[in-house]
């Protein structure tokens, strides 16, 4: 599955380590959960980067210690339909402020990419390649958002407050004139 | 709703394999040589467990044109016509058993 | 009247060119039927038995009459003529082509509607009170908090994947008309101790397999906190709702497996870290979306002009309508009109193009161009001058659109049923119909009084059965129709699940036992004037199963 990384396929720099398997040397390593929280705080001690893959069904929190030393947390999508991962990923942006890689993987369709990255997603396991290719135009579907959230846009309400100049108010009359065309 | 696909095939009469058009979503049935219908008198009716399975799997594989087919009961007459098999299939075939809604005074 | 603005319409716009895509996708095999479902319920597109559904949004059920004439565009270019209005104050049209499906949301966007998220795993359409803004008992407009929190769950980038559907209702008055205890969010304004406005948060109502009524989790809260309440709330339900059983995905089933003061705690623990951040509303904020709501420039009138008693006097229709469909407005001089759509013969909410277009013209005439959709499903024109009663009336009359019976025997809410619906297990509008022959007598129904009977086609209970004064559920035997018949469900301040009469009843004798309830009221009410509900509540189910069975 492609990996899209600021609207770029790019390698996956980070070796997936299997829970009994060595870690290797000197090169970024993502580990399960079972395997991050036994070790955790002598792997955040290696030199080089360390990531965890965290399910959907434990909280977010539990990485709270941790969050500085982190640089990649992947999150997981088991189905697109299950959104449990928006939450956990705006949690660790907002509110922990992380700041490494925070990537989304399972099942992840282009439909979906506007609503990761305003969950503070930055990095994405495009299940389709053709969706992946597709990044950049899909991302920028809607240029209207009504909440503020993860990547800073500024909300409509916000937005309009802000333009200073008064909303354009419809008249009755021009709404009686507004035929089908 | 189970998937047709994991559906016990068990059949106790004849049956088709019926869905909805992709593009407008009309009640179609399927037909002879993997084509679907309109017509009820068009579709394959089988009785036979094996055969009805293959059917369905053939329709399931044509997400282009079908959506959701099912193996649906039907009743044969003495003539041989093919009738639906149970209220929701006469529905699905006649529409609904109610007059649709007319202006009045205007 | 809420005024969208240009950032509105290019949401809307947007939403639109992505649909087209997602539609072409599909139709061109990029897209599995899997991957598109999620997506096109998202917009509000079903596959019924017949064709594809499309459920449009009436935001809190406010419609203005360019937009009442689009809808009349969409039924008649798109649709067979007609759409339904749903129990949750939207629209729905039952004949819908995929292929042309981007065009008629065009259509509907030119007029800044859509049906974003009135189906799917999201926030559906925010609902109150038919009268919200006009009703002399409510302490302010529900609708501007509900536009607020409708703005707040559009495309909302954490909660569009919700275990299951959530459906939020506001209300402002002691008397609730917008069925707050089924929601499964609901926000209740009203005055605290301190003569402070703030809501009563509710949640876990919920009908259906499992039905439940809310409950407080939050007695007072302030309305600088709506949003990020609200918010906390959204994400305990994402967090925590069971994925594992769609029939127990909804919050009720979380609140109740938790228990509410549990749950209470958890939307606590998680609203602490919010609430004083970006969500917490300003009065600026607060101010530009009240001062987008207009109102109408009301003229100085008196209440019950003279003229008004001597049109009763004379015209016994029009006596019978005013005592029926009229009800007072906050404003002297100014009445509201509710709109039956439940003629004897027809579906109950349906309305055609040419009624649609007869209404709109009707609303610009005599309503500053305003309607409402209940959840009843009739339609209201909320700002009637009293002195225009009698000709609204003659108008209204003359297109079969003036039957004195809101709120009667005859007023029934029903769902499409197994004649539209690919989850119903058996018909509900036939039901509807043969009961509405058998009581259209207006002398007979008026003698009955207030009476809500709601039918469901299936246990999925989209016609609110289980708060019916009389519930009928369909069920299916060994391949017929059969009907659960429910007693004394209420949907408003008091509101109260029905209790099961007796075993389930055929299709050919629903009627005939509708007929038996009715008698047996008759005869066990203390007075004529004590309601159908108020006799259930006194004597218990018990009376009426007596008489229902006594020869099934």
């Amino acid at each position: 599955m492609p990996l899209v990384k600021a609207g770029q396929i790019v390698e996956d720099q980070y070796v997936r380590v299997e829970d009994d398997a060595p870690l290797p040397d000197g090169v970024p390593v993502l580990l399960t959960a079972a395997r991050f929280l036994a070790d955790a705080r002598d792997l955040v001690e290696r030199d080089a980067p360390v990531g965890v893959i965290w399910p959907n069904d434990r909280r977010a929190t539990e990485l709270a210690p941790w969050i500085d030393r982190l640089a990649l947390i992947a999150l997981v999508f088991p189905k697109f339909k299950d959104g449990r991962a928006y939450s956990q990923a705006r949690l660790l942006r907002e509110r922990y402020a992380f700041r490494g890689e925070l990537r989304a993987t399972g099942e992840v369709l282009r439909d979906q990419f506007q609503f990761l990255l305003r969950s503070g997603f930055d990095a994405f396991e495009v299940k389709k390649p053709a969706d992946a290719a597709v990044f950049v135009e899909a991302a920028a579907r809607f240029s209207v958002f009504y909440q503020p959230s993860a990547d800073g846009r500024l909300p409509a309400l916000r937005r309009r407050l802000q333009s200073g100049v008064p909303v354009p108010r419809v008249e009755r009359s021009e709404a009686r004139e507004r035929t089908i065309g | 709703m189970t998937s047709p696909l994991q559906q016990k095939i068990k059949i106790t009469g004849p049956i088709v394999v019926t869905a909805n058009r992709v593009g407008d979503g009309a009640v179609i049935y399927r037909s002879a040589a993997g084509d679907w219908t309109t017509e009820l008198d068009e579709a394959v009716v089988t009785s036979d467990a094996a055969q009805a399975r293959h059917l369905v799997a053939a329709a399931a594989a044509d997400g282009l044109r079908a959506v959701d087919p099912y193996i649906a009961p039907v009743k044969l007459t003495r003539d041989g016509e093919v009738l639906p098999g149970n209220l929701r299939e006469r529905i699905r075939l006649g529409g609904p058993t109610i007059d649709l809604p007319v202006s009045f005074g205007i | 009247m809420y005024h969208y603005d240009e950032l509105d319409r290019i949401l809307v716009k947007e939403r639109v060119a992505e649909f087209r895509d997602q539609v072409a996708r599909r139709l061109s095999g990029e897209l599995t039927e899997d991957e598109f479902k999620p997506l096109r319920l998202m917009n509000g597109v079903y596959l019924q038995l017949h064709a594809y559904m499309l459920r449009t949004a009436i935001p809190y059920g406010t419609l203005s009459s360019a937009q009442l004439r689009m809808l009349a565009h969409v039924a008649r270019r798109y649709d067979r003529g007609y759409g339904h209005f749903t129990t949750r104050q939207n629209i729905q049209y039952h004949w819908i082509k995929l292929e042309e499906l981007p065009d008629a949301m065009a259509d509907l966007a030119s007029v800044g509607m859509h049906g974003m998220q009135t189906s799917g795993n999201c926030v559906r359409n925010i609902t109150t009170d038919q009268w919200a803004g006009v009703a002399p008992d409510e302490i302010e407009d529900p609708r501007i908090w509900a536009e607020l929190v409708r703005q707040h769950v559009t495309l909302h980038p954490e909660f569009s994947f919700l275990p299951r559907k959530f459906k939020i209702a506001v209300g402002a008055s002691s008397h609730d008309r917008a069925a707050l205890a089924i929601h499964d969010l609901a926000l209740r304004l009203h005055r605290n101790g301190a003569g402070e406005t703030g809501f009563e948060v509710m949640v876990g109502g919920g009908l259906g397999r499992t039905p439940f009524l809310a409950k407080t989790i939050k007695p007072f809260l302030h309305k600088r906190d709506v949003l990020s309440y609200v918010e906390a709330v959204l994400r305990t339900y994402n967090s925590f709702g069971r994925r594992d059983n769609i029939y127990k995905a909804r919050i009720k089933i979380l609140v109740h497996e938790l228990g509410a003061e549990a749950f209470a705690k958890e939307v606590d623990a998680e609203w602490q870290s919010t609430k004083d951040g970006a969500l917490a509303l300003d009065p600026a904020v607060l101010a530009e979306i009240a001062a987008r709501f207009t109102y109408p420039d009301y003229l100085e009138l008196g209440d019950s002009p003279p003229a008004l008693a001597q049109v009763r006097r004379a015209d016994r229709g029009f006596d019978a309508w005013m005592g029926n469909s009229v009800a007072n407005h906050k404003v002297p001089g100014y009445a509201i009109v509710t709109i039956s759509l439940k003629p004897e013969g027809g579906t109950p909410g349906d309305a055609t193009a040419e009624q649609m277009d007869a209404i709109a013209d009707l609303a610009d005439r005599y309503s500053f161009g305003e309607i409402r959709v209940g959840h009843e499903q009739n339609l209201v024109l909320p700002h009637v001058a009293q002195r225009d009663l009698p000709e609204l009336f003659r108008a209204l009359d003359a297109i079969g659109l003036a039957i004195p019976n809101v709120g009667l025997i005859t007023d029934i809410i029903a769902c499409p049923g197994l004649d539209y619906c690919s989850l119903a297990n058996a018909r509900s509008i036939p039901i509807a119909q043969e009961i509405t022959r058998r009581f259209n007598k207006l002398e007979l129904a008026r003698n009955l009084g207030r009476l809500h009977i709601n039918i469901s086609g299936c246990i999925n209970a989209c016609g609110h059965h289980h708060v019916g004064h009389i519930g009928i559920l369909g069920v299916e035997k060994n391949g017929e129709e059969f009907y659960q018949i429910t007693l004394g469900g209420k949907a408003d301040e008091n509101a109260q699940l029905g209790a099961l009469v007796g075993p389930a009843v055929p299709y050919a004798q629903v009627a005939d036992v509708i007929e038996d309830i009715a008698a047996a009221y008759v005869e066990l009410r203390a007075r004529p004037e004590e309601l159908f509900i108020e006799t259930v509540k006194r004597t218990g189910v018990e009376p009426f199963r007596e008489r229902v069975y006594a020869t099934r």
